[in-house]
């Protein structure tokens, strides 16, 4: 049987309400006009980055194009690029799934502390890590470098939903795998994972998104992706095409990216069967592996937190003098927590008629508003910087440019993606027989939005402001172009002093990023932990 | 059951009304203006190229000679330029300062600049000057090598640029490709060779540094001291600067420079320009003459950047070679241009 077929044959997987089924008139309800323009108009603003990339493209030609485009160059960072992401990703997808299934299924000793020490590397920004690893030991770079500094910085993005999914997910079929017969490995490999299966690959496409856009780190560790290179070919070309040339093929990749994942997920049936029956399963014993396990859980935490946080640490005490001028940290942290947290609640708002629009009223083209914005998430934030320059001055004659709001907006362009994840879940939690209820109450739709929906749905909104807040405090690239004059964030003064090899003055702007971005990585962990499984795998 | 839900409910409704706060406080915020910089409409805005360390004396000293105020933006010359084009004729920009003269050269031919007092330009010897008169030279550095001292001795340094192409140098070698101050070096080897040599010795140094093409000179310059790499392509106050920073026993690296005239010894000019666009043209202007006026130029040859001074006769008080005693390769300014056959040449080796 086809993919298609078994999709066509499926219920729609969201929405649904607490008892399990299809709400009631989901299909048949008319799309508010309302709903509907609020999300084109978010849709619209999510396309200018693609639509400043096809005019520059277009304004050059073919003929300009053709030679930057196929060329070994390209073939080389093609290689580089995917095979990173390939391996990058099937190891985030082993550490995170084995992490999450020791840590909520079995009697590992500590499993508390380690359920925390193993979500914290996410608030650690990439391109802190590679410079701890790379402050570290010198010599480290290229592929296996950048494979062993993304793997440990990025592997909590499987961890989280797969370790929430598993809390959730209903231990009976499990239990009677095993009182079948089935051994412990292959209940393991034929229910377990067949029960994560959605949340690890919801995982995998947010791993691979951001290795495609990664570029910091690489840059520390000498590997040349498109990333990189789009951005040195900006640096020393003056003109875009070369740039954007490059950032078109990365397009390309994301889509492939979200339409592999869209197939894989819909040829599936979500293996859950009841309502939320989640009750606390039987913890494995782990017996003899207790040992190897544990020694496992101390590397992993060793080198994904101890090495990042002891380098800053080292360098804190050990560093020597900088010829850059210094400059006021505490300004630096204002501006950062500022814009980061008006990113944050941009996009979560932005993200609102988006989720609802695409969980209340399913179909084709709302599916293609909702996947199409995801390719933000791929394109470079100095590409993104670009196009707002390119519309403020051109149709609007350098309105906003370099203002807080531009470089707020320029934000929650990138990381909309991240927040429509998250609201899109809670919203997807949220029972519409209880909207409806609300409606046939005589209340009107912005009421009932305002007093039923948005309670119901406030955590997951916090989730998705937590999440741009955390990507918007570590942006670099964007905020270099956008950024008001004058103004300094933690990211551009340690990336300023990094460059300058000055890594004595740089490791307080890593350690302080690491701290503001820990409350928002804390208030996460909690959300996906109390998420029912279904949810996250929306 | 629904008692339960709408406590659930009002709680959350409470949860959603401190949203609405924060949301309401963020933007008034916003309205406010807070989180912006510290500029306002009577400075005069630069926008830099150059090492912040130069900059930052420059401008502390300027703004208490005139008090008029400098905001200053700090990037790679490459995407300032390219942010000035962007922007035309509403740049927030009144003047730019960049590490090289290519950058400014991509301006002029973009008629973005507007020509320098004349009074201005006498300050510096013309050679370094915009040919058109639209920017003038600041301060200068030259291409060298720098060499880790524990694994070479100078006696096996190349003496020319074009040396480093041999395989012996396989594994050892580090450059910085994308680097704007890469790009000088190999329109002078293009004007001495042509293209096609040129390529052939592109191809050469990519096989002979492997991993080692790094992002900038910094990065050289540290490798090569803590001996990743035995030998690189650096400006030389890139190393002056390391020393500066780890002490002389941090240092397991020496410069060293090439042969008279190699094509490799090519001297580097850091230059600054008003914008067409400018609405503060005359504060602009005097930003300008300040910058190669004696005084500036004391400050260039004490700061911690080791650039030469160039103009008002100023020599650097840094114990380096002195400018005078370079023997560089004669390539000027308007050879240089603005490093289009450059970038052709490097994406043509697929190095960009």
């Amino acid at each position: 049987m086809s993919a298609t077929t078994v999709r066509e044959l499926e219920p729609p997987a969201q929405p649904l309400t607490p008892e399990g089924g299809p709400p009631a008139s989901a299909r048949r309800r008319r799309t508010p006009r309302l709903l509907l323009a609020g999300a084109a108009l978010v849709g619209g603003l999510l396309l200018l980055p693609l639509g400043f990339l096809i005019l520059e493209a277009a304004q050059d030609g073919w003929s300009t194009l053709h030679p930057l485009l196929f060329r070994s160059l390209t073939a080389t960072l093609l290689w580089n690029t995917v095979s990173l992401t390939v391996v990058v990703t099937a190891l985030c997808a082993v550490i995170g799934t084995l992490a999450a299934w020791f840590v909520e299924r079995t009697d590992l000793p500590g499993r508390r502390i380690w359920a925390v020490l193993v979500v914290v590397p996410v608030g650690i920004p990439d391109f802190v890590t590679s410079f701890g690893w790379k402050s570290i030991f010198p010599s480290l770079g290229g592929f296996g470098g950048a494979t062993l500094v993304m793997t440990l910085a990025v592997y909590p993005l499987v961890y989280l939903p797969v370790a929430a999914c598993l809390r959730s997910a209903d231990p009976a079929q499990e239990e009677v795998a095993r009182s079948l017969g089935l051994g412990r490995l292959k209940t393991f490999f034929r229910v377990t994972l067949a029960q994560v299966r959605v949340a690890v690959l919801g995982g995998c496409v947010l791993v691979a998104l951001v290795m495609l856009a990664e570029y910091g780190a690489f840059e520390i560790l000498g590997f040349r992706t498109f990333t990189t290179e789009i951005y040195t070919e900006f640096l020393s070309g003056f003109d875009a095409p070369a740039a954007c040339a490059l950032s078109l093929v990365l397009v390309v990749l994301s889509v492939f990216v979200l339409a592999g994942e869209g197939l894989s997920r819909g040829r599936g049936r979500q293996s859950r069967a009841g309502g939320l029956a989640a009750r606390v399963p039987r913890p494995h014993r782990l017996g003899r592996a207790r040992m190897p396990v544990l020694a496992g859980f101390f590397a992993l935490v060793g080198l994904a937190l101890g090495v990042p946080v002891g380098a800053i640490v080292y360098w804190m005490l050990h560093g020597g003098t900088s010829t850059l001028p210094s400059v006021s940290i505490l300004g630096a942290a204002g501006h950062t927590v500022f814009y980061g947290a008006a990113a944050g609640l941009l996009a979560t708002l932005a993200a609102l008629p988006v989720a609802i629009l695409s969980v209340r009223h399913p179909g084709k083209s709302t599916m293609l508003v909702e996947r199409s914005t995801y390719l933000v998430l791929a394109m470079p934030g100095l590409v993104i910087a670009l196009a707002l320059t390119y519309f403020s001055e051109r149709y609007a004659a350098g309105f906003l440019y370099q203002s807080s709001a531009m470089l707020i907006a320029a934000y929650a362009i990138m990381f909309f993606p991240l927040a429509l994840v998250a609201v899109r879940a809670s919203v997807a939690q949220a029972p519409a027989g209880l909207e409806e209820v609300g409606r046939s109450l005589g209340r009107s739709r912005l009421e009932v939005l305002w007093h039923l929906t948005m309670p119901l749905v406030a955590p997951g909104l916090a989730a998705a402001f937590c999440l741009v807040f955390l990507e918007a405090v570590t942006e670099l690239t964007a905020t270099l172009v956008l950024i008001p004059t004058g103004a300094q964030t933690l990211a551009t003064q340690f990336w300023a002093f990094q460059t300058n090899i000055s890594y004595g003055q740089a490791a307080p702007y890593a350690g302080l990023m690491i701290l503001i971005a820990a409350i928002p990585s804390y208030v996460l962990g909690r959300w996906f932990d109390r998420l029912p499984s279904r949810a996250v795998a929306a | 059951m629904i008692a339960q839900e709408r406590v659930q409910v009002r709680a959350a409704a409470t949860r959603s009304r401190c949203l609405l706060f924060l949301v309401l406080g963020v933007l008034g915020c916003l309205l406010a203006g807070c989180g912006a910089g510290s500029c306002s409409s009577n400075s005069i805005t630069l926008y830099n190229g150059q090492h912040e360390q130069t900059t930052d004396a420059l401008v502390t000293r300027f703004e208490k000679l005139t008090r008029i105020s400098v905001c200053v933006r700090s990037d790679d010359e490459d995407v300032l330029a390219s942010q000035i084009k962007a922007e035309g004729p509403n740049s927030p920009a009144d003047v730019v300062y960049t590490e090289n003269s290519p950058a400014l050269e991509y301006l002029q031919q973009n008629d973005l600049l507007a020509p320098v007092a004349p009074s201005t330009l006498a300050h510096t010897p013309s050679r370094y000057n915009s040919p058109q008169g639209d920017w003038v030279g600041v301060s200068a550095r030259v291409s060298v090598l720098i060499y880790n001292t524990r694994l070479l001795t100078p006696s096996r340094l190349p003496t020319s640029v074009m040396q480093l192409a041999d395989p012996k140098w396989k594994g050892k070698l580090a450059f910085a490709a994308g680097e704007t101050d890469f790009q000088p070096i190999v329109t002078s080897v293009a004007r001495t060779y042509g293209d096609a040599a040129t390529l052939r010795w592109l191809d050469a140094l990519k096989a002979n540094a492997g991993g080692h093409i790094y992002p900038d000179n910094e990065t050289i310059t540290n490798e090569v001291n803590l001996g990743q790499a035995a030998i690189g392509v650096i400006n030389q106050y890139y190393w002056y600067r390391q020393r500066a920073q780890v002490g002389a026993s941090g240092m397991h690296s020496a410069i060293a420079y090439f042969a008279p005239r190699d094509p490799g010894y090519v001297i580097d000019v850091s230059g600054a320009a008003v914008l067409k666009s400018s609405k503060h043209k005359a504060d602009a202007q005097k930003l300008l003459a300040f910058i190669v006026s004696a005084e500036g130029q004391q400050i260039i040859a004490h700061s911690d950047s080791f650039e030469y001074p160039i103009a008002s006769g100023v020599k650097t008080a840094q114990p380096e070679t002195p400018f005078d005693k370079l023997r560089p390769n004669s390539i000027g300014i308007a050879a240089l241009g603005d490093g289009a056959t450059a970038i052709s040449l490097l994406q043509k080796a697929q190095l960009l």
